[in-house]
């Protein structure tokens, strides 16, 4: 009967617990994006539902919502949004396959697949540097 | 069988925000590049712009399909978190029934709103 392992390290495993290498880190990354969004997602859901106030209603919520922190807390939203779609671009097409290559023969010096996929690891990661370069031009500059 | 038809929802509803969230935060947060390159008009969160969108039924329904794919996507995402801990059997089924019915709860919630904008009438409403 196979025995099923348990997870000792719990969610400290997200921070180390071997030999992880970037792509483990990403993974990290990926995790507290999520888990941030859901909350700003969450929120954003009874944020929102005040339009069914009217006019007012929402004048004064916006009016609120526009303070500093706010704007700032808007801003790194945008940024996980930004790392978290790009990162599950890359995750969704490793796990359907189409990034990790053919199986092959193990010969030294052995390659796994995500080193196999590493240079798209790190272009999607440009675009996604870029793409949170350009919101930042936007929150922050460009007819400010 | 169920958890593989879990993860395929997952990943559907990964894409199916990737094109509306993407949509959405160019309408809402990339606005004044957009605004530059002549596309759009005014603050996306003034009042009437709102609620100028919210009366559109193609707004209404894409609002809706973001948010049944944005809570589907999240919520699976935090009971694979919770369930990767080695949870108790009893735990897991517990947090996955806690997860949907907070789940439909939000969902039922968000439509009911964006119905009830969608039919509002005129300005002020």
């Amino acid at each position: 009967m196979q025995q099923k392992l348990k997870n000792r390290i719990g969610i400290l495993g997200w921070l180390g617990g071997g030999r992880y290498i970037l792509d483990r880190y990403a993974y990290t990354v990926h995790r507290i994006t999520g888990l941030a969004i859901l909350a700003y997602f969450i929120m954003h859901i009874f944020v929102t539902g005040q339009r069914i106030g009217g006019h007012e209603q929402w004048e004064s919520t916006m009016a609120f919502f526009s303070k500093p922190v706010f704007r700032i807390g808007e801003f790194l939203v945008f940024l996980a949004f930004a790392f978290h779609a790009l990162n599950g671009i890359r995750l969704t097409l490793v796990e359907l396959g189409w990034l990790i290559g053919k199986a092959e023969v193990s010969e030294y010096p052995f390659r796994d697949s995500t080193r196999r996929h590493r240079p798209v690891f790190i272009v999607i990661m440009l675009f996604a540097a870029a793409l949170m370069l350009i919101g930042g031009v936007d929150f922050y500059f460009v007819m400010k | 069988m169920r958890e593989s038809r879990l993860w395929s929802w997952h990943i559907l509803s990964g894409v199916i925000i990737l094109v509306l969230l993407g949509f959405h935060m160019g309408i809402m947060h990339l606005s004044h590049i957009l605004l530059f390159m002549g596309i759009g008009s005014g603050d996306p969160v003034q009042a009437d712009q709102v609620f100028q969108r919210s009366r559109q039924a193609a707004y209404m329904i894409t609002y809706v399909l973001l948010l049944g794919a944005g809570l589907f996507h999240g919520l699976y995402g935090l009971r694979s978190i919770f369930f990767e801990l080695s949870l108790p059997k009893i735990a897991e089924k517990t947090i996955g029934g806690i997860l949907a019915v907070a789940g439909i709860g939000l969902f039922l919630y968000g439509s009911y709103i964006a119905v009830v904008v969608f039919q509002m009438n005129g300005v002020g409403s």
